[in-house]
């Protein structure tokens, strides 16, 4: 049976899979600020609550750690919640119920419990809204064992991949780049999966790979579109899960193209771009490489308000083309 | 003095009876009795393993606070769910864990609650409804509102309990927990064990009310107080609470007023309360012994019952101390195990 496939939009994929999600299975239901009525302060919830009703749709105070609490309680005595932090900055808030207790309820108790909650995230800068809502702060929960924490780039995938973490039995953090909500791209309708734990190579190349994250997926591909007329040609990877990492992807692709780019939003330092760089360097794709990796990562400062300085703190297309150029013809 | 009589559900017959030789059976009351025995040998136990040697890392121990737990747990079945603390061997056990797996806990063992992961602090068993310990502050306390939650919604009649300290009522934790309780008007009762101290800092020093039930009001919810160490004023309190969540009308705050007789934890050197202090809890206001002369008083027991249940304690905790000494350790291989859910 042939599925049908849609143009939807990144928020409209979400919702659409929480729809599904909530058809499919009693338990699942939303918690967040402003998700009933409102819509969400990015709409990405919009009419559920109309449809689901405020039980299942259920506005929270502005209480984000006792919010997520409630939420691992709720998991943790058999329920599905979907928890949505209106911005991602305010997981910061949170820190204690999602690092102490959804991530290790199950190691302390010994295997004899399980915390399958879903948190959403919206991340990143680009927005204008400063330093207190911008930030990507996935690197941060990735580094928690527990955690399985995704980063879907296509309304395609956060769709299946939003539907794997409700099915997952374990805490699913999902970090959704602000400025992805309205990029539109085809969606199957209906239930189907994406998983976690699997990077997606987007665009095969011979010269160069590209890992990148979120958001900057689209502008790598950009990138390698633009220098596809010079001649170099650029193998994109979509990392798609931050923990537990696809490594191997990474590995074959660097012994096909000899040459490493790690692109990602988050601040450079300490970031994902160096567990990229160390899986490679740790295993036998060293010997491959033909020239030092590379990262192009967030400046080392909060996010800036005034546009100019806000775009120049995060890697952007002319930056992508620069130094994959640089790094293909042996510059670096 | 009373004459000797059983206990029965006759108010009217006897209205001056305390509420637990109104409500409860007599056989019920010497259970209570064997499990406060039961919950202080235990943990004399366990720090005589600790001391020597036995027992490694620290633990929290919550002799003088028995008559706390036993109460709260009274008008709950094992359905019902408990959220507890890092002083939180009482509340296992008066949920009805077996010591012989508490101690393999604590002995790090895989026949222990978690297997050897959690021990003292995240000492567990979900089988009777005890969602763990927690070694965070006031960190069950909106657990124990999202499993009233999942109850509300689930509509299966369970009742959710968060025990706390008094130091947790100054976590912003409580507060969010407390209000969205309050506003989904949830089967959950909120349990502050206030035994005067959140480690060296006294309540005075700590907290800007009187009383932390006064914080009730905040959350337009019932804030009682109870003697802690009287264990039919602490049951009584939890029965009109647990009543009262499972009728719908939702959740209660409880603050048990009573005394822990050790230190905050291994490292405590004792230098915020006086010695005098500590000796007129032990002395004149012991949970155990004010029940004991209760129980004799109403002819519930007499003194060769009260040495028969000291006995059969000993022996249990002995028993359970064996078995964990005789438990198997985890294997280094199995070190990854648990940290996500396997997948068959």
């Amino acid at each position: 049976m042939d599925v049908a496939v849609r143009e939807l939009s990144y928020a409209q994929a979400i919702q659409e899979a929480m729809a599904i999600a909530m058809e499919q299975d009693e338990r699942v239901f939303l918690m967040g600020e402003d998700i009933g009525v409102y819509g969400g302060a990015f709409q990405v919830t919009g009419d559920l609550v109309e449809r689901f009703g405020s039980e299942r749709v259920m506005d929270t105070p502005i209480s984000e750690l006792g919010g997520a609490g409630v939420a691992v309680g709720a998991a943790l005595t058999g329920m599905r919640p979907i928890f949505e932090f209106q911005f991602s900055d305010f997981a910061t808030l949170a820190m204690e119920q999602i690092v102490n207790q959804a991530a290790k309820m199950r190691f302390m108790l010994g295997g004899e419990v399980s915390v399958p909650v879903v948190m959403r995230f919206p991340a990143g800068s680009g927005t204008g809204a400063a330093a207190q809502h911008s930030q990507s702060l996935e690197a941060w929960l990735g580094h928690v064992p527990g955690l399985k924490v995704i980063q879907p780039a296509t309304p395609h995938d956060v769709k299946g991949m939003l539907l794997a973490a409700v099915a997952d039995p374990d805490p699913v953090m999902i970090f959704e780049h602000k400025l992805l909500y309205k990029m539109k791209g085809p969606v199957p309708e209906g239930h189907y999966t994406v998983p976690i734990g699997k990077a997606d190579i987007r665009r095969q190349g011979r010269d160069l790979t590209i890992v990148a994250t979120s958001i900057m997926v689209h502008k790598a591909l950009e990138a390698a579109a633009a220098l596809q007329a010079e001649g170099i040609d650029i193998e994109v990877i979509d990392l798609r899960t931050v923990r537990p990492m696809d490594k191997q992807t990474i590995i074959d692709s660097v012994k096909k193209t000899s040459r490493l780019l790690c692109v990602y939003e988050a601040v450079k330092t300490l970031g994902i771009g160096a567990e990229v760089s160390a899986a490679v360097a740790e295993s036998d794709a060293f010997d491959y490489l033909d020239a030092p990796i590379v990262r192009l990562g967030g400046a080392e400062i909060p996010i800036p308000y005034n546009p100019d300085l806000e775009k120049a703190t995060v890697p952007q297309v002319p930056d992508i083309i620069a130094a994959a150029r640089d790094l293909a013809k042996g510059k670096r | 003095m009373a004459t000797a009589r059983k206990a029965a559900n006759s108010d009217a017959a006897q209205p001056n009876l305390p509420f637990a030789f109104r409500k409860y059976t007599a056989e019920q009351l010497r259970d209570v009795l064997h499990k406060m025995y039961l919950i202080r040998r235990f943990e004399e136990g366990a720090e005589d393993a600790y001391m020597r040697g036995l027992i490694h890392g620290t633990m929290h121990l919550s002799i003088g606070q028995e008559a706390s737990a036993m109460g709260i747990c009274m008008p709950l079945t094992d359905q019902d769910q408990i959220t507890s603390t890092h002083r939180g061997h009482g509340h296992c056990i008066a949920k009805g864990a077996d010591v012989k797996r508490m101690f393999a806990e604590f002995f790090g063992k895989t026949t222990g609650y978690c297997k050897g992961r959690g021990g003292s602090m995240h000492i567990a068993d979900v089988t009777k409804g005890n969602l763990g310990a927690n070694g965070i502050v006031a960190g069950g306390i909106p657990i124990a509102v999202g499993a009233a939650l999942a109850a509300k919604k689930l509509k299966n009649g369970k009742v959710a309990v968060s025990f706390f300290g008094d130091g947790a009522n100054n976590e912003g934790a409580f507060h969010e927990a407390l209000n969205m309780a309050a506003v989904w008007r949830l089967p959950v009762i909120f349990v502050c064990e206030n035994n005067g101290y959140g480690m060296s800092t006294s309540t005075e020093r700590s907290t800007a009310v009187k009383n932390i039930a006064d914080r009730a009001s905040a959350y337009a919810m019932p804030g009682v107080i109870v003697d802690g160490n009287n264990f039919s004023e602490v049951a009584e309190a939890a029965e009109a609470a647990v009543e009262r969540a499972r009728a719908g009308e939702g959740p209660t705050l409880i603050e048990s007023k009573t005394y822990r007789y050790r230190g905050h934890s291994k490292s405590d050197r004792n230098r915020y309360r006086t010695k005098e202090e500590i000796e007129d809890w032990m002395t004149n206001r012991d949970p155990i012994a004010l029940f004991e002369a209760e129980l004799k008083e109403f002819g519930i027991i007499d003194d060769a019952g009260i040495e028969a249940v000291r006995e059969a304690v000993k022996k249990e905790i002995a028993d359970g101390i064996e078995f964990a000494k005789d438990s198997p350790s985890p294997e280094i291989r199995d070190l990854e195990n648990y940290v996500y859910t396997e997948v068959a």
